[in-house]
């Protein structure tokens, strides 16, 4: 291991902004954040990073280092011995200053996702099989990576029609959860935009907490969505009893 | 200098402190129609240190273990509190906590199971039974994010990353709190009848704990400022398990849990060594006592190579444990390179909780100014000298809706909002600047990370009177040279200029550890001071209460309020209440 790192730290707010080299001793064992802290301790006191715990259990220190979203404080500065490492802010969120962007998008976006509806008082009688299922998604951390990485959201202007891979993991949590009496479908179709997501899991591979988004999130939910509007029997139906080219006409139409 | 603006915020409630307390509390005082309430957070939404409580939520439930009830959590929180709690909010506590876990539980958490499709419940060191409700070993993270939801569909405003500089006394009640928006610097009046603190610890006056950036004691200082009575802040608890290596991760925590699958403790010559220390409750004795029974160890030449214990849990099988502490598994293997399925691991006592905290009323948690709240870790009185585990969890459900609960009915009695006083705010607008003004101003990470090391150094895990002293005067020393903090660069989002106040903060909080850590001349619980070795019966009737008048801190003692008889015969049968059921004994 080299005697010492560099970093090129992106420093600037919404006026524009450009990467700083930075010098920073090695530790055994240093994480990319450990690097930002020793820079803030005796560089630049200014420099804004978000963080909290230190321990990859808050989800506050979401950045991307040499162009790849990850936590901060799980990335090891070892893992890019002998390179240079780039740290710039998450590209998806507004910048607000230096690595910290305004992820406020995300809380609104929460706000739109009916609660649990409990079909029974607690306590709930629910085996460990049925809760595994759900308990994968509440390990997610909000870090928000994958909103950060997702093209929708990231290169295709896409808050107004996706809601993103959290909030597809938050209402698959309620969706699947063995009490839960509501139902998110029209959401997840209309407002949530489910099908917006083709499949790439770029998601899945930034999740931090391993959390399988597209295969036990999200295709199950494109699922329910199409059992519920592209159902090929209600299809069938529909024509029979006369609308035969209403999907056509549909198409013509717009 | 140019004239300063602020926006006013009018509330009738506002909750700083979006932890488990504080969202709590905001839930339950959203719950009268009309209200409105808010809450306010330095850091984002969720991320609270709540997020990093691994191991469980205590509560009497008795899934695995029946005799288990209220009176056997009651006994066991007392117990260990070494009995300097006050006995009423340990009663609440434990009658309560059981209803607040299956609220969340409505609210879409959702526990590891038992067979019979119950919540499953884990043991944990100094709990007579299995009490522990848990997800895996994020538990903290379930009731944070479950409360996060809960609280953005009651209809409370949330204010994200918000400096708090003044809590507003007028009156003789509370008035607002005084502030800015970290994102740009602009500055905020929350005019509010009622505020409840939930604004957690200060751990983060050690250098190594297990606490994130944020417990810097910030509600406790502004209480403290404007007249509020802190008690016990000699207790500290130091958690037996952190990490110890690589140097980046000294003092990340290593959740009890693992000790409640399992885990055995061992020394350099791999001797089992806590048989010397508690032979009966061995690994899963209280965290005092296996804390200072590593710290002895290694003392003594028997640490591990970089000063700590080994603790091994490979014999559960890597199935077990990626299965039920599969942070654990993630956290040293990314951060240590070392598969704990595989082999044993370093751990060493951690600073992890503060005991100590703002004086409240059990029923209420009315602190004694009126119209403010406290719940959580930021308030006193539950854990006595050493808090068990499990305990803080239900502590934040149970207090923090009892704190909505009494800032909601305050309000109902109290008067309108108190006119701002515009001088009040303009000094303390020019106060809040003044630290960009300040030519080659002092760097407040330094005195932050000389705080550390003197309150290391001085009052940590091993205390004695001379030390403390030393100590004391570094205190006093580093606090003269701190008013001299300066910083550079914009009022946008600047961490330099938080740091100011969070460290201001933290020095008067240490202050008032010193402090009354030399008044107490015993050992108890947390607190062990060398030259007090022992226990004494007479330290066991007294709190130290402290005081501050914006000069000095004054010191008091307050009797420790006497358990009725129905609660004080718990503790004649030799031992736990249900083990005295389960034997066949008699229970009132």
């Amino acid at each position: 291991m080299s005697e010492e790192f560099t970093l090129r730290v992106w420093r600037g707010d919404k006026t524009g902004g450009e990467e700083v080299e930075y010098h920073v001793p090695a530790e055994t064992g240093m994480v990319v954040l450990d690097a930002l802290h020793h820079i803030q301790h005796n560089d630049a006191p200014d420099l804004a990073v978000r963080w909290n715990c230190k321990a990859a259990h808050c989800g506050s220190c979401g950045a991307e280092v040499n162009g790849q979203p990850k936590l901060l404080c799980k990335t090891r500065m070892d893992d890019y011995a002998g390179e240079t490492i780039s740290v710039k802010p998450m590209q998806t969120f507004p910048i607000i200053k230096d690595l910290v962007t305004d992820v406020s998008w995300n809380y609104q976006v929460a706000k739109e996702i009916p609660m649990l509806e409990p079909t029974g008082p607690a306590p709930f009688n629910m085996q460990q099989i049925d809760a595994d299922r759900v308990q994968e998604f509440h390990r997610c951390i909000e870090c928000f990576l994958c909103q950060d990485t997702c093209h929708v959201l990231r290169n295709h202007e896409g808050q107004r029609q996706y809601f993103g891979p959290r909030f597809m993991i938050k209402i698959a949590e309620f969706e699947m959860h063995p009490m839960d009496g509501a139902d998110r479908v029209p959401l997840l179709a209309h407002e949530a935009g489910v099908n917006m997501c083709n499949v790439t899991k770029c998601c899945t591979e930034v999740c931090p907490q391993h959390i399988r988004i597209t295969d036990n999130a999200i295709i199950p939910l494109k699922e329910r969505v199409a059992d519920r509007y592209y159902d090929p029997v209600k299809i069938l139906l529909r024509r029979l009893s006369g609308k035969k080219n209403a999907a056509t006409n549909t198409h013509t139409v717009s | 200098m140019a004239q300063e603006s602020y926006e006013t915020l009018d509330y009738d409630i506002i909750v700083i402190g979006a932890g488990g307390s504080g969202l709590r509390a905001a839930v339950e005082a959203s719950q009268v129609p009309g209200l409105k309430v808010a809450v306010i957070t330095k850091s984002l939404l969720g991320k609270a240190h709540t997020v990093m409580a691994e191991g469980g939520v205590a509560a009497s439930f008795g899934n695995l273990d029946a005799p288990d009830g209220w009176q056997t959590h009651f006994y066991d929180t007392m117990r260990s509190g070494h009995f300097i709690n006050n006995y009423r909010m340990a009663e609440i506590f434990a009658k309560e906590a059981p209803e607040r876990v299956l609220e969340l539980e409505t609210w879409g958490a959702v526990f590891d199971r038992t067979k019979e499709g119950r919540i499953m419940q884990r043991p944990f060191g100094a709990h007579t039974f299995r009490r522990l409700c848990h997800i895996g070993d994020h538990t903290g993270l379930e009731l944070i994010r479950t409360m996060q939801y809960k609280a953005l569909h009651s209809g409370i405003d949330v204010f994200q990353e918000v400096t708090m500089t003044k809590l507003l006394v007028k009156d003789g009640r509370v008035a607002g709190a005084f502030g800015y928006f970290r994102e740009d610097g602009r500055f905020v009046l929350f005019r509010a009848r009622a505020i409840v603190l939930a604004t957690g610890g200060w751990g983060k006056i050690f250098k190594v704990t297990s606490n994130s950036w944020e417990s810097t004691g910030d509600g406790a200082a502004l209480a403290f400022r404007a007249g509020a009575d802190m008690m016990d802040m000699e207790m500290v608890q130091f958690h037996p398990t952190g990490m110890v290596w690589p140097p980046g991760v000294r003092g990340i925590l290593v959740t009890e849990g693992v000790r409640g699958e399992g885990g055995l403790l061992r020394n350099s010559e791999g001797e089992r060594f806590m048989k010397t220390y508690d032979p009966e409750r061995m690994e899963l004795s209280s965290r005092d006592v296996v804390a200072r029974s590593i710290f002895k160890e290694v003392q003594a030449g028997r640490g591990s190579p970089h000063g700590g214990a080994w603790l091994d849990i490979s014999h559960k099988g890597p199935e077990y444990v990626k299965a039920k502490l599969p942070g654990m598994y993630e956290q040293f293997l990314t951060l240590a390179d070392l598969d704990i399925t595989k082999e044993p691991f370093e751990v060493a006592p951690t600073c992890h909780y503060t005991m100590g905290g703002l004086r409240v009323d059990p029923e209420t948690c009315a602190t004694n100014i009126p119209g403010l709240f406290a719940a959580g870790e930021v308030a006193c009185g539950l854990h006595g000298a050493n808090r068990l585990g499990g305990n803080s969890l239900s502590d934040l459900l149970v207090f923090g809706r009892r704190a909505g609960l009494g800032a909601r009915e305050y309000v109902s009695g109290a008067p309108d909002f108190a006119p701002a006083d515009q001088a009040e705010l303009e000094a303390e607008m020019d106060r809040v600047l003044e630290p960009f003004r300040r030519e080659n101003g002092v760097n407040p990470y330094h005195v932050h990370e000389k705080l550390q090391e003197i309150m290391t150094n001085h009052a940590g895990i091993m205390r004695s009177g001379p030390v403390l002293e030393e100590g004391l005067n570094q205190l006093l020393e580093l606090k003269e040279e701190a008013r001299n903090m300066g910083i550079n660069g914009s009022r946008i989002y600047n961490p330099g200029w938080h740091a100011v106040f969070d460290v201001e903060n933290m020095l008067l909080l240490c202050e008032g550890i010193i402090r009354s850590a030399l008044e107490r001349k015993e050992s108890r619980g947390a607190h062990w001071r060398t030259d007090y070795p022992d226990e004494l019966p007479e330290w066991q009737t007294i709190n130290f209460v402290e005081s501050y008048d914006g000069e000095a801190i004054r010191i008091r003692t307050e009797a420790v309020n006497e358990m009725p008889e129905h609660l004080a015969k718990l503790f004649t049968y030799g031992k736990a209440p249900g083990l005295v059921q389960q034997s066949g004994g008699k229970e009132s």
